[in-house]
Parts: C-alpha cells; sequence; structure tokens
C-alpha cells in the first residue's frame, strides 16, 4: 500500500512534470492525497487526465463568472478548481455556478472541498445524475459509490449551501425536552448558595 | 526587562545557522526524556557465530509497544558503501509499532535489508540501516574475545561500532503516515521515532559484537565495558538529502528555530540566577569542551571553526571566572551582549545552547512545540492585496532583495533530483544539464522574482487576481504568507549562489538532532555521532540530564 506522503510527492512531480508550475503542483499533490484518503480514485483519475492531456487540448478557466460557457474544449478541472479555491470569496455571493463542460471532474472535487472549508459552508456540486457533497473538507459524500466518476461532466452546477439546519424546530424541541431529563431541579438552598448569589452586580 | 527575540535576518543567514550546536531542544535529548520510564526490553536475539541474523527490541508502557526488527547480513567488503547509492548493508532496522507477529517477521526479512526498493507497511514507522566501522568492530571484537577490554582511545576517537547512512519516516517506502499516529502523547516532538530507532540500533552493536566475540572465543571472552559502551554512540554519514527537507518544511523550520529564540528570550529575561543554576551552566560549559578537543576533522573548513570556537571558548571561560560577576541583575542577558561583541559565531551558539542547560522549566514546555501542523497554513489568502503581500516580502526578506540575480555567481548552482537514487542533489547550472528540471528550493531568487512583479502590480489588486497571471510564482506566494506568521521559516539566504556551503543547512538540521562532531568530509556531505555518552537502556529511570557533558 502507498503511504498518502508517497501520493502527495509523485502526484506533485508528475505535475510539475506535464507542465504545472510547482506552486500548482503542490496544491495538486495535496489533492490527490485528499480524495485518496476520502476514498476516491485520485491516482487513477489524475494518470488518465495526463495520459488524455498529451492529445487533447482543455480549456483554462482564469476568471470564474455566475455562469460559464466554454465554446470549444472542456475545462481543465485543475486550473478550473485553482481559480475557484483562490477565488472562493468572490464566488461565494453567486449561490450557485454553472460550467457548461468541465474534464474529469472527480479532480475538481477537492478544490471544492478545500472551498467550503475556507469558508465554513457545504457545496454540493451536480452534474447529470450524480452529486458531491462536499462538507467543509471534513468528507466527501456521494450518490457515486463503487462507481467510476465520468471523464466529462456536462451542465455542471455547484451550490454553496447556507448554513441551515437539517430538522425542524418540532424535531430539535423533541429531542430538547428528552436531554431535559439529566438536568437536577435546584432547592432554594442551593439557589441561595450558587456563584453570585448575595451580592449586588451595581456595585 | 524585555528582550526582543533575534533578529531572523542574522539568525536565519546559513553561516549561523551552519554555527548551531546541540542543545536540551535536541530531539535525541528529549527523545530520552520522554522514554525515560518506558520498559526495555531485548525480546529476541537470534544471531549466528559471526553476528549475522534477527534481533528484535522494544520499549513498552501501558498497551503501547515500539519494537525495532534488526537484521544484520553478511556483506562483502567490496559492497561496503556508506553512499545513498549502496544497495547492501551490514545491518537493516525496522521500527515496527506493536509487537511483530513472525509473519511480519518473515515479511519484513524479505523488505527491510533492501531498503529504498523493499515495500513497508502502516505497521511499520521508520527505517534504516547501517554498516560496520570495521576497524573498529574487529578490533572490539578481536579484544573481548582475547578476555580484554579494547583501546578505548581507539574507541573515542571514532565514537561509534556502526554508522547509518539514512534514517526514513513518515510514509517513505510506504511506511506510516505521521498522521497516523501523530496525536500519540509521547510523540509530541519531531523526529521521536527515528531517535529511538537510532537508539536501540546502538544497543544492537554492542550486544552484537559481544555475542560474536563471545562465540570466537567462549572461554576467554570477557563483555564490553558499561562505561566504555556509553562513551559510544551510532555514527552516521549524512548527504544532501538532508537540505531541502528544511526548505520544504518552513513551519516546522520556524518552530525549531523559534523554541530556541524563545528559551533564549527568557534566560536573558532572568534577573536573578540561583546559584546551582550558575553551577550547571558553569559546569556543562568546562565538561563540554572535551566534545571540543576530541571533536577530529580533517575538513580544513571545520578544523578552522573548531579551532577559533576553542580559542573562543577559553576567553569566555576567562572571562566568566574572572571578570564576571553573576549577582549582577539579569546576568545572561550581559553574557550574551558580551559573547555577541567578542565572540565568533560558532561560540555564540555553542554558549546559547550551553544557557539552556540549566532552565528545564523554560524548555520543557517548548520541546512540545517543536512539531508543526503544517497543512494548516497551506492555502494561500488570496483575499489579501498586493500590498500586503509586497509589505510582507519588503519586511521579512530585506537582504534577499539586495541580492542581484543577474550575475552569473547568484544562480551559479541548481537544486535536483537525481533520477538514479531519487535523492537531492545540487551542481553548477553552466557546466552541468538538467536545470531545466530545478526543484523550486531557490527561494530568494524567487521571492525576488515575486517582488519584482508586485511592484508594477496595482496595490489593492488582490491576490487571487495577482495570481491568474502569475501562477509560476505560487509557490513563493504561499512562503511569503507562512513566513509572515512564522518570522523564523525562511534561509535568509541565496541557496543557489557560488559562496554557499551546503553542509550548513545539514549541520542546522544535525544539531536539532542532538548530533555530536560535525566532520564534513566535502562541502556536500559529513560525518556526525549521536548518542555518545547517552545512558544505556537499562540505566533509563535515572539518569544524568547533562550526561553529553558528563560522561
Amino acid at each position: 500500500m502507498k503511504s498518502l506522503s508517497e501520493i502527495d510527492t509523485t502526484s506533485k512531480r508528475a505535475s510539475r512534470a506535464v507542465g504545472y508550475s510547482w506552486g500548482e503542483a503542490e496544491e495538486i499533490g495535496k489533492n490527490i492525497r485528499l480524495l485518496e484518503l476520502f476514498g476516491f480514485a485520485g491516482i487513477k483519475t489524475l494518470n488518465r487526465y495526463y495520459s488524455v492531456k498529451v492529445n487533447k487540448k482543455f480549456s483554462d478557466l482564469s476568471l470564474i463568472n455566475k455562469n460559464n460557457k466554454s465554446e470549444k474544449h472542456a475545462y481543465c478541472p485543475i486550473i478550473l478548481g485553482i481559480n475557484f479555491l483562490d477565488q472562493i470569496r468572490s464566488l461565494e455571493k453567486f449561490k450557485i455556478i454553472k460550467f457548461n463542460k468541465v474534464s474529469f471532474p472527480l479532480l475538481l472535487l477537492p478544490f471544492l472541498s478545500r472551498s467550503s472549508e475556507i469558508i465554513g459552508k457545504k457545496i454540493n456540486i451536480k452534474f447529470d445524475k450524480i452529486e458531491f457533497l462536499l462538507n467543509l473538507n471534513v468528507n466527501i459524500s456521494s450518490n457515486l459509490l463503487n462507481q467510476n466518476c465520468p471523464e466529462i461532466a456536462n451542465n455542471v452546477e455547484i451550490k454553496i449551501i447556507e448554513n441551515k439546519d437539517s430538522f425542524s424546530d418540532k424535531e430539535w424541541q423533541s429531542l430538547y425536552k428528552l436531554s431535559e431529563e439529566t438536568f437536577v431541579e435546584e432547592t432554594d438552598s442551593l439557589k441561595q448558595s450558587a456563584a453570585g448569589a448575595g451580592l449586588t452586580d451595581n456595585d | 526587562m524585555q528582550v526582543q527575540l533575534r533578529s531572523p535576518n542574522i539568525i536565519m543567514k546559513l553561516s549561523r545557522l551552519g554555527s548551531f550546536h546541540q542543545s536540551k531542544l535536541s530531539f535525541l535529548r528529549s527523545f530520552l526524556d520522554e522514554f525515560k520510564d518506558w520498559d526495555y526490553k531485548r525480546d529476541l536475539f537470534d544471531l549466528d557465530e559471526y553476528g549475522y541474523g534477527i534481533a528484535v527490541y522494544s520499549f513498552k508502557k501501558k498497551n503501547r509497544i515500539y519494537s525495532l526488527v534488526c537484521f544484520a547480513n553478511e556483506i562483502s567488503d567490496k559492497d561496503r558503501s556508506d553512499r545513498v547509492i549502496a544497495t547492501k548493508w551490514d545491518a537493516a532496522f525496522t521500527l515496527h509499532d506493536g509487537t511483530p507477529t513472525k509473519k511480519d517477521i518473515e515479511r519484513l526479512k524479505k523488505e527491510v535489508p533492501k531498503q529504498e526498493v523493499g515495500r513497508l507497511s502502516y505497521k511499520e514507522l521508520t527505517l534504516s540501516r547501517a554498516n560496520k566501522s570495521v576497524r573498529i568492530f574487529n578490533h572490539v571484537v578481536e579484544s573481548l574475545s582475547n578476555g580484554h577490554q579494547p583501546d578505548s582511545n581507539l574507541l573515542e576517537k571514532v565514537g561509534y561500532l556502526y554508522r547509518t547512512t539514512a534514517v526514513y519516516g513518515s510514509g517513505k517506502f510506504g511506511l506510516a503516515d505521521r498522521f497516523r499516529i501523530k496525536n500519540r502523547e509521547e510523540i509530541n516532538g519531531p523526529f521521536r521515532l527515528e531517535m529511538m530507532l537510532v537508539y536501540l540500533v546502538r544497543q544492537f552493536t554492542f550486544d552484537q559484537v559481544n555475542h560474536v566475540a563471545k562465540s570466537k572465543n567462549p572461554k576467554t571472552a570477557v563483555s564490553l565495558d558499561l562505561k566504555i559502551c556509553k562513551k559510544l554512540g551510532i555514527g552516521n554519514s549524512t548527504g544532501l538529502g538532508m537540505a531541502p527537507f528544511i526548505v520544504n518544511h518552513p513551519t516546522l523550520l520556524n518552530n525549531w528555530i523559534m523554541s530556541r529564540e524563545i528559551a533564549l528570550k527568557k534566560i536573558r529575561e532572568i534577573k536573578k540566577i540561583k546559584s546551582n543554576e550558575i553551577e550547571v551552566f558553569k559546569n556543562s560549559l568546562k565538561n563540554s569542551i572535551k566534545n571540543i578537543t576530541s571533536w577530529n576533522s580533517e575538513s580544513e573548513y571545520q578544523k578552522i571553526k573548531i579551532n577559533s570556537l576553542l580559542e573562543d571558548i577559553k576567553k569566555f571561560l576567562n572571562f566568566i571566572e574572572t571578570k564576571f560577576n553573576f549577582e549582577v541583575d539579569y546576568p545572561f542577558n550581559e553574557i550574551y551582549l558580551w559573547i555577541e561583541q567578542k565572540t565568533c559565531e560558532e561560540c555564540i551558539e555553542y554558549i546559547v545552547s550551553m544557557m539552556l542547560e540549566p532552565f528545564d522549566y523554560i524548555v520543557k514546555p517548548l520541546v512540545s512545540q517543536m512539531s508543526s501542523e503544517e497543512d494548516k497554513y497551506f492555502t494561500i489568502p488570496t483575499h489579501r492585496n498586493v500590498e500586503d503581500l509586497r509589505n510582507i516580502i519588503e519586511k521579512r526578506y530585506p537582504d534577499i532583495l539586495k541580492i542581484n540575480f543577474t550575475k552569473k555567481e547568484n544562480y551559479k548552482n541548481f537544486w535536483f533530483i537525481s533520477k538514479n537514487k531519487e535523492e537531492p542533489r545540487y551542481a553548477d547550472r553552466f557546466k552541468e544539464i538538467g536545470s531545466n528540471l530545478e526543484q523550486p528550493l531557490a527561494i530568494a531568487r524567487d521571492i525576488k522574482k515575486l517582488h519584482s512583479q508586485l511592484i508594477i502590480s496595482k496595490n489593492n489588486l488582490t491576490i487571487d487576481k495577482f495570481l491568474v497571471q502569475n501562477n509560476d510564482l505560487r509557490h513563493v506566494v504561499r512562503r511569503a504568507f507562512i513566513i509572515e506568521k512564522f518570522p523564523y521559516s525562511e534561509i535568509q539566504d541565496n541557496t543557489i549562489g557560488e559562496n554557499v556551503v551546503p553542509i550548513d543547512m545539514l549541520r542546522l538540521k544535525l544539531s536539532f538532532f542532538g548530533a555530536l562532531k560535525f566532520d564534513p568530509r566535502s562541502d556536500k556531505w559529513l560525518r556526525i555521532c549521536m548518542f555518545q555518552g547517552a545512558p544505556l537502556p537499562t540505566e533509563l529511570k535515572n539518569f544524568d540530564q547533562q550526561w553529553i557533558y558528563n560522561s
């Protein structure tokens, strides 16, 4: 079994070898490590992308907008990912960001995962019938269990999810009521000797 | 009184870093301190009459066990090489997490002797190999088997029976990643398990030499005197592999240096020193002189350094014995100001190390701050702007910005990874091929390049937008934001200039390991000794904290 440290170093060096700058290659190393740690096929997908990249052109998107359309080629997931990560604070306001086609979308996930951590909000990515939820860089959940992620993603929609409860107030109250059963009613004498008792706060 | 931390612009120069010495903060000393109440055991010792076979040593506390698995092999003299390109060694070792099963040992027997081309598992923590100092090993076997102790002068001069040539950890060759073990309380300082491996290897070398001597002549053989054992350590040959480490781990480097600097600052701020603390300082200093006088090196570069160190230490001793009054306020501040004025860099840093000796209460809490959660500082704060970044660079890299990188002598060399052994190397870019595959270790040059881009960019341009056009400088943008928070994270020198001495970078790291007797064999590799004078495993429960000077 390869260690995550080996995965990071080798991905970084390979990325430099295919032409990314050292700084970009460092990001890729960390990302592939993250994908493998979360149980996704990082090495396999990166390898495949770099072998396709030799003969195929991809579009580099620098400044990301709410709607992004590449007329000719699918977006490179790495350049797109790096810019998404760098620009996340300004992208946050869009709530939903769309791309018409992204190549090797799995490679975009760790950038989104890290972006999610920066803004402290979950990020959802949807394309075709596949969905991933990037949860503050703590985990990535998906409906793509044990299946290969496609090499091209059409009509990609990235949604920045506002922080809100996943339960109703009624459900919360019900559980809170149960938790109250661990509390003890204070007697009057205890109340009189509790912290701050007998003092005035107007001193 | 408030003393300022020493300026990174002085401390982080290569000549200063290359003058660092071991101290109470050194990893081998903090390792011994951490593991002193663990149970040590030799679990297996299955060597043939020539000393070849398998041995297992362990440290145990409650449910935690670390086991060193040793494989001693027969190799011919022509195969014995300390260079990293070697493929055979007298012995190979791994530190296993827990007690190895028979199946583990069978697996390790196939893999560990192969070192870099073998595969380890997440159950192994560190990996190393070592070669005998054949002359010394044979002399000891010969003496012991004939019933007498070896020539202690000869032994002390060399200092060890075996030399390691690399100690690997943190995920190399399939070893456990650091994240798997980082929350263990006993590993709250850097390189703890690498130190454990080397320390237990030292014990193996004593057991092996005794075993071979006894097998040779069972009737007359005696065991190596424990006092002699204590005076022996483990040698190490170190090449350039270590140098990029300190560039590639900026926050870790900062935390090492910062701990030392905080300790020094706090000691200089003590108004009155107790008499027992003065005694510890003076005794450590006096006793340490034999570590200098027994420091042998053929290197002219090192000989000059050793001589000026010795001369300055004598001058300093004379000063504190005849002129200095420890009863003045802030005596260590006075001493520091004196040494800074009157002594060489090597001596300044030597005495700084000595100043730490009496102050456990200052030093020990700092030991646990010497690791780093590097990933926390990896992401670039791209919401900041060009003005912020330019200000950081101008404040933190003042001398680097003065270097003229259009002059050939300032970019003469380049760092690369050798295809043969995947090891870092250093070469002249105008004589050797491969500078197009240069590693990102020319930080000074790239910072200067980044600065030149920043001064032609708009102040309020945010870094995300700046990077769209300048992603080739992304690695140094990241570093500049790191140095903002970690002032000792960068070497404040040019690592590719014609005058650079790469062993200064090795020396810095080795001093934090706790190495003694730096012996440069060229400007690119050196030999050192570790654990010389250290307590034996059976003495750990109660040992002298200043053993390094008093043995």
